[in-house]
């Protein structure tokens, strides 16, 4: 009863504090936990997120976890608009995550002007599911013009900051971490299991920020337990050949 | 409107070329020759060569008995074309569509052209008056068909200028060579006596095809103008284009802005009347001090609206130098194609407009990063992965095959494999550890091999044995063995990619 009544009060506190819900209905992502961190228990559409990666891995892991979602915003329809300066995002392993790659339209700015610019216009056109920049750096008064597009559209935008020179404020919504972790197969069998990674909510407006393990599995995202299970960690059977 | 042909026969063209390059020939006897089984035999002759009992077709060694002083230059056999070729575009300037007419002559479709420079008469004066400054001796002829105003200007001793009615009559008595006939032909109507025109062309027809064949009806016809006789236009005429002269030379881009506006206005409304879009539009300027300056713009599907291709210029206005100022605008769309009726199942999207305003973004996209910069991928049936996925080519292209989630692939591939250092137990075994950049990997997991073979029919080399691998900080990596492995060989692994 307690908790019901602070719920609604927090919902209507949000609105005052200048907060616009995206209008479309939420998306389930399937990673239960992680929803209580954002405002109103839903995953902020119509906004621009930003994502930190220092080494090539964390990179992949991050694109990795953005096309995830990606996924599941364009299953509504809509296109998806790639902004990256390398061309190295391999389209067929884009169908792993739920997107039709064909509905990926992939821009090659050739600096980080040219992407900025992109990145807004893309955001500024009505019917896109989402837009993913990988741009190191960019500049307070960028981002800005970045977040006066998606509040105009209700587009989202994902900012991927691969080695970024500095730190700086950036009106984004939300600043993330993703690095990959091992994985674990069913029954403990040999082999590479489903990608997973180490989830780090940096910031979030007007929510919990946190730590939260996922696994992105045939069907979506899945919480696994941030404690695991004690499981006798077997040696790779080549090694165990060697030893024995 | 009645159709007009000129036909310009250029009596001694190559030799003409010789003495407008060196001035000093003009007065002597010049032939000009190639070597044919041997012999130096005379392919064009000057004014002055002719003059003096020189024809076509002699040896040189005869010619030099007649004439002892004769000039003999080499042939260079593609020469006539190129120079027919610069004469025909340089008489653009009377006409839009010309054509060459090999081996020594240029065909003009002057239909509503003549009337600029003050009747027909004028007209064909001022285009043989400046073709003789030039230098060129040259004979023209004006007919309501190519082939009477070939054979006119050939063949014809009184006017040049052949009525429409007259068409006929001015035939009559010209000898048969004039319609153009085969040899065999010619031959044949010179043995039964027949030296004009006039005494065969009125003999039933039947009689004409059963003695000298088709070909000779068709001749006729076409020079009376009951059957159609092609020109092929040096410069294609483009049906989507409009010019803009200006009173005063422009510089500003605020003038170039209203310039585009008005071109893309009249462009477009044609192109709606029509129920057509351009793909691809050229906007040329022609500077006060003659030079040229251009800029394109490309649309990834047919488009027909103002306001859209206009901003597409607009990107582009501020590459487009003005110099001394622009005199003269012409917008030209050479890529035009019929507006496909709204279709959305591709894009889908909110709204029925979504697929709209994407293919706006694309454009806009296209004309500032360029085209190569703005991208969709295809599956492709290969499994060797560089082959994996093709470019699209429009918006709406859809992919023939499906894309298969089933195969695990990294989201971030190399463009180029690059070499590492590995520890792998012999010979199948995925790796132990590896070493890229300067840092060792141990590999703790490991999913392989799966063998990708390279397609022979497209190129040669060995297979790769991909092997999908987890090290101890659990980063994911896909590598590769090139080619089997061998006792003694170096075997080659490589890094491909990096798994999300």
């Amino acid at each position: 009863m307690k908790a019901e009544i602070i719920a609604r009060l927090q919902r209507e506190i949000l609105p005052l504090q200048g907060f616009k819900p995206a209008q479309e209905p939420a998306i389930d992502m399937g990673w239960n936990e992680l929803n209580n961190a954002f405002p109103n228990a839903t995953f902020p559409l119509g906004a621009v997120h930003e994502f930190l990666s220092n080494t090539s891995e964390q990179a992949a892991a991050t694109a990795g976890f953005v096309s995830g979602i990606t996924g599941h915003l364009m299953a509504r329809g809509g296109a998806c608009l790639w902004l990256t300066s390398s061309r190295n995002v391999f389209p067929p392993a884009l169908s792993n995550f739920g997107i039709d790659p064909h509905r990926v339209i992939f821009v090659h700015p050739r600096n980080e002007n040219e992407c900025h610019w992109a990145m807004e216009e893309a955001l500024k056109t009505e019917g896109l599911a989402a837009v993913i920049a990988s741009c190191s750096n960019i500049s307070l008064t960028a981002s800005r013009r970045l977040q006066l597009a998606v509040e105009q559209s209700g587009n989202t935008g994902f900012l991927l900051r691969h080695q970024p020179a500095g730190l700086n404020p950036v009106a984004t919504i939300a600043r993330w971490r993703i690095s990959p972790l091992a994985t674990q197969t069913d029954y403990n069998l040999p082999g590479v299991g489903f990608p997973r990674w180490n989830v780090e909510l940096l910031k979030i407006r007007n929510g919990k920020p946190g730590t939260w393990q996922l696994e992105w599995t045939a069907t979506g995202f899945r919480n696994i337990p941030s404690q695991p299970q004690a499981i006798s960690v077997q040696q790779p059977w080549w090694q165990q050949q060697k030893t024995g | 409107m009645q159709q007009r042909f000129l036909s310009i026969w250029f009596r001694h063209l190559y030799a003409n070329w010789c003495c407008r390059k060196n001035p000093a020939l003009s007065s002597l006897p010049l032939v000009i020759a190639e070597p044919q089984q041997g012999r130096m035999v005379i392919v064009a002759v000057s004014a002055v060569a002719s003059e003096q009992g020189i024809a076509e077709n002699m040896t040189v060694a005869d010619a030099r008995v007649l004439c002892p002083a004769l000039h003999v230059h080499d042939f260079r056999p593609e020469l006539p074309q190129q120079l027919l070729t610069a004469l025909g575009k340089w008489c653009i300037g009377f006409t839009p569509v010309t054509a060459i007419d090999p081996p020594n002559g240029l065909m003009l479709d002057i239909s509503g052209c003549p009337h600029l420079w003050r009747g027909e008469g004028n007209y064909l004066k001022t285009i043989v008056t400046r073709l003789s400054h030039l230098g060129y001796d040259v004979r023209a002829a004006i007919a309501g068909t190519p082939a009477t105003a070939w054979a006119v200007a050939r063949f014809g001793q009184t006017t040049p200028i052949i009525p429409q009615e007259q068409q006929l009559q001015a035939l009559l008595p010209l000898p048969p060579a004039a319609l153009q006939l085969e040899q065999p032909v010619l031959d044949k109507m010179l043995k039964l006596g027949m030296y004009q025109v006039g005494s065969f062309i009125h003999m039933p027809r039947p009689v004409l095809r059963r003695r000298f064949g088709e070909h000779l009806l068709l001749r006729i016809d076409q020079a009376l103008g009951y059957k159609p006789d092609p020109l092929l236009p040096l410069i294609p005429p483009n049906p989507w284009s409009e010019r803009l002269p200006c009173i005063q030379p422009i510089v500003t881009a605020k003038g170039i802005e209203i310039a585009i506006q008005h071109l893309l206005e009249r462009i477009c409304h044609r192109l709606q009347h029509e129920g057509k879009g351009l793909r691809t539009a050229t906007l040329k300027a022609w500077r006060a001090d003659g030079q040229i300056r251009q800029i394109s713009i490309g649309t990834s599907r047919p488009v027909s609206a103002i306001q859209h291709l206009f901003r597409l210029f607009e990107l582009k206005i501020d590459t487009l130098e003005p110099g001394e100022g622009i005199e003269r605008f012409v917008m030209e769309a050479p890529t035009v194609e019929d507006l496909p009726p709204a279709q959305e199942c591709l894009w889908g999207g909110t709204g029925a407009s979504a697929g709209q305003h994407l293919a706006e973004l694309v454009d806009k996209l296209t004309g500032k990063l360029g085209i190569n910069n703005v991208r969709r991928f295809l599956p492709q049936e290969h499994h060797w992965p560089e082959r994996a996925v093709k470019k699209a080519c429009s918006l709406n292209e859809l992919p023939a095959s499906t894309w298969n989630p089933q195969k695990r692939r990294p989201v971030f591939l190399l463009p180029t494999p690059e070499k590492i250092e590995v520890a792998a137990p012999v010979p199948d075994y995925p790796p132990m550890h590896f070493r890229y950049n300067n840092q060792l990997h141990k590999i703790k997991k490991a999913d392989g091999p799966e063998r990708i073979e390279r397609e022979w029919w497209l190129e040669e080399g060995p297979h790769r044995d991909y092997y999908t691998v987890e090290d101890d900080q659990g980063n994911r990596y896909w590598l590769f063995r090139s080619g089997y492995y061998s006792a003694g060989k170096p075997h080659s692994w490589f890094i491909h990619g990096f798994f999300a």
